[in-house]
């Protein structure tokens, strides 16, 4: 047993904790769901080897002497993952300084504060690496079992990447308290979590379109200018594309590189943990703010009414604004190429068709959730004279009104270029955005709206089949268009994934 | 079981209401509480009174029993009911990034309440409440006392004929209370009923017009604080004995008798 107090006590505290917590979230709290639970992983787990293999099955033989080409296509997706994994790490750190549960006792308790932060840390490398792993972990199975248990060093990559963005995401954070102050670091440093995992991918698109015509990345890093310009074979800069192509070599300096910036990091920055929480329970103590313009109520039918309270409350937090629209910085590129189709029509547009449903899908689960778990006053609502019925209908009426908002221009300015295209799209807009809000009506929960940034973390159910349904409906929607009957599978993928959704609907247990 | 009903119906009538959790929370409730009274409901912890009054509101689902308010069946037509309740709970719920007077409209707007009509009536309740000098501020900045005030304001924007609370004074510095006090006084003054749960005997010894107590899930003894030391066994008019002793000594009976 280890002594209270010291860092293992406190290590397995919080990993009891983060246990209980994953198991909650998994069976939404109920005890005879294991099983599903299990049934619906595998199956997940099956579909997306299914979706690795015919991706990178056909790569799984390469020379163990990769050349620049090769290099540079696998640094830059690893720069892409790395991205992400930054992205997370960015909000995880975050939300280790603001979040207040049970960090009043810790820091309260006359524990070291510099040691429960180099615990959270520790939890949170933990974190980034078993999801990072978990998204990868198809695509590297597929390929250990048919090129080689080489591959296996990706996983190892993998842990290096986690631990080297934690430290960055750390120091950043940091950074941002000394320059910006408490007050703002909450919102900017959500903001460029957001800019980070969106900007890369962004970046290439743009490229890709300049230079190709097309959104496809690859083009621009298996360009020749990009590969004439690289640095030299033998660079330490592709250790981790080599540690991901299975040189063991290269995977152990990854792997001390990762754990040598993450203690860096955590020298510097543990012990100012406390300093920057302490301050941020300052800054999270909201002050009196003037309302300049009133929103008016009037004359309004109550369903009406409480349309009009989920736009106002909306458009009235900047935090909650830049979460849900953070997801259309991904719809730049799209934009971009269509307004570039304007000058000649070159037949990529109907790259936008799925880009839109994809788009579509993920905002009105945002959104979806805002409006129906993310209600303030719950009570108010329950027990005002209107029929559930109601209240639902103008819930998602909300929700609806507001993608038509957004996506109705890239609709009518893809119509101009091609009509078909914008029919297509347009339905599967409506269907994705619809099916989202279906899937968070049967994982609906009472929360606060402050809470919105974990509502993927208080349903994972909810998250996938979020993400999955979109998925499927902008393949059926890409399929579609291009007139191929083909598109009825995914769309069957959909309805299924829908179906499976109501079948582990907590509300029904 | 069905619930008669006169030409002048009682504000509250539960009969045989049941609930279980995992055990039972409301064990076959029977209470009628009278139209114009101020009625509080004590009991210990976890005696049912909040499950209670939420199946009362609509926020929860009895499994048996009947719940009528007003005359009007609350569990066959939910929304007439609602029409002439309102329910204020513990934990002041109400929109951050609205002012008060937007909040207030927009309750008003629920209840069918006509925009001119809600707008006179928001104001007079902001002025009533001292909360003029934060009408156009965003409650996300407000005390727990103002958010309780703004939530009052708003169960009485709609004028109900009923007003339920749950602990309303929970968090409430001397002078909120006091203002609190004032307004469900007036209230009731004004013909109209009030049920409010309370762990603090102070307030329902001096407000309230009849008192229920209930432990485990049942009403163990009702009436005025006179009627309630007598089915305690004190003596009626004995300044000794507070509603303190006769609700503990009520509770302990209970205890014995189970």
């Amino acid at each position: 047993m280890s002594r209270p107090g010291s860092l293992a006590w406190f290590a397995r505290h919080e990993l009891r904790l983060a246990w209980r917590d994953w198991l909650a979230m998994m069976t939404a709290g109920g005890r005879t769901r294991a099983r599903t639970l299990a049934l619906v992983l595998l199956g997940v787990a099956a579909f997306m080897h299914f979706i690795a293999y015919s991706l990178v099955a056909r790569f799984a033989a390469p020379a163990l002497d990769p050349d620049k080409t090769m290099l540079v296509v696998v640094t830059g997706s690893v720069l892409l993952y790395g991205s992400l994994m930054l992205s997370q790490a960015m909000e995880s750190v975050t939300r280790a300084f603001y979040t207040r549960s049970d960090l009043d006792l810790l820091l309260s308790s006359p524990i070291v504060a510099a040691r429960a932060f180099a615990v959270r840390i520790g939890a949170i490398v933990l974190s980034v690496m078993a999801m990072s792993a978990l998204l990868a972990s198809p695509f590297i199975n597929v390929l250990a079992v048919k090129g080689g248990a080489r591959w296996l060093t990706a996983y190892v990559a993998v842990v290096a990447l986690a631990a080297a963005a934690v430290a960055i995401a750390a120091l950043l954070t940091t950074a941002l308290f000394r320059m910006i102050g408490p007050k703002r670091t909450r919102l900017v440093a959500q903001i460029v979590a957001a800019v980070i995992g969106a900007g890369f991918v962004i970046g290439l698109q743009l490229a890709a379109i300049v230079s190709h015509g097309t959104l496809s990345r690859l083009a621009v890093l298996a360009s020749e200018p990009l590969v004439n310009i690289a640095p030299d074979i033998g660079s330490f800069v592709w250790w981790p594309a080599r540690a991901v192509l299975g040189d063991m070599v290269a995977a152990a300096l990854v792997l001390c590189s990762g754990f040598l910036l993450l203690g860096v990091a955590l020298v510097i920055v543990a012990p100012r943990f406390a300093d920057c929480a302490i301050a941020a329970a300052g800054a999270v103590q909201a002050t009196t703010r003037p309302q300049r313009r009133a929103a008016s109520f009037s004359g309004a039918s109550p369903i009406a009414m409480l349309r009009r309270k989920e736009w106002t409350l909306l458009l009235r937090d900047p935090w909650l604004v830049s979460q849900t629209l953070m997801q259309l910085l991904y719809l730049l590129p799209p934009a971009f190429l269509l307004w570039r189709g304007f000058g000649g029509a070159s037949g990529s547009q109907i790259l936008l068709v799925p880009v839109l449903v994809m788009a579509a899908g993920q905002l009105a689960g945002g959104l979806a959730w805002l409006a129906i778990s993310g209600e303030d006053a719950p009570d108010l609502v329950a027990t005002a004279p209107l029929s559930p019925g109601m209240i639902l209908r103008a819930k998602i009426e909300a929700v609806m009104g507001s993608i038509l908002m957004v996506f109705a221009p890239f609709i009518v300015a893809l119509a101009l270029v091609s009509p078909v295209y914008a029919i297509v799209a347009g339905l599967g807009v409506a269907i994705a955005a619809a099916s989202a809000t279906e899937i968070q009506l049967c994982f609906r929960s009472q929360a606060k709206r402050s809470h919105f940034r974990r509502r993927q973390t208080s349903s994972r159910m909810a998250t996938f089949a979020e993400a999955f349904v979109s998925i499927a409906w902008a393949a059926t929607a890409a399929l579609a268009a291009t007139g191929t009957s083909l598109a009825a599978m995914p769309g069957v993928i959909a309805v299924g994934i829908l179906a499976s959704a109501h079948l582990l609907n907590p509300q029904r247990a | 079981m069905p619930i008669t009903t006169s030409d002048s119906p009682p504000a509250l009538e539960i009969r045989g209401l049941r609930k279980s959790f995992e055990r039972p929370a409301v064990d076959g409730l029977d209470l009628t509480v009278r139209s114009g009274e101020f009625y509080t409901l004590l009991g210990p912890n976890g005696a049912g009174k909040t499950t209670t009054l939420r199946m009362v509101v609509g926020l929860l689902r009895p499994d048996a029993g009947a719940i009528s308010v007003l005359g009007v069946d609350a569990l066959a037509s939910p929304i007439a009911a609602k029409q002439v309740m309102a329910w204020v709970s513990d934990e002041p719920m109400i929109y951050d990034k609205f002012t008060p007077l937007e909040y207030l409209e927009f309750v008003a707007g629920l209840w069918g309440i006509d925009a001119a009509e809600a707008r006179l009536r928001a104001q007079g309740l902001v002025d009533w409440l001292n909360l003029t000098p934060h009408a156009h501020e965003r409650c996300e900045g407000f005390s727990k006392g103002m958010r309780q005030k703004v939530a009052l304001a708003g169960a009485l924007v709609h004028e109900p004929k009923l007003i339920v609370l749950d602990e309303p004074f929970t968090g409430l510095d001397a002078s909120s209370a006091r203002q609190v006090k004032t307004v469900l006084r007036e209230h009731v003054a004004a013909g109209r009923t009030v049920i409010m749960t309370t762990h603090i005997l102070e307030v329902a010894e001096r407000m309230a017009d009849r008192i229920g107590v209930i432990d485990r899930g049942r009403l163990i003894a009702q009436g005025t604080l006179d009627e309630l030391r007598q089915q305690a066994g004190k003596q009626a008019g004995d300044g000794s004995s507070s509603l303190e002793d006769t609700f503990l000594a009520l509770i302990a009976d209970e205890a014995a008798a189970a």
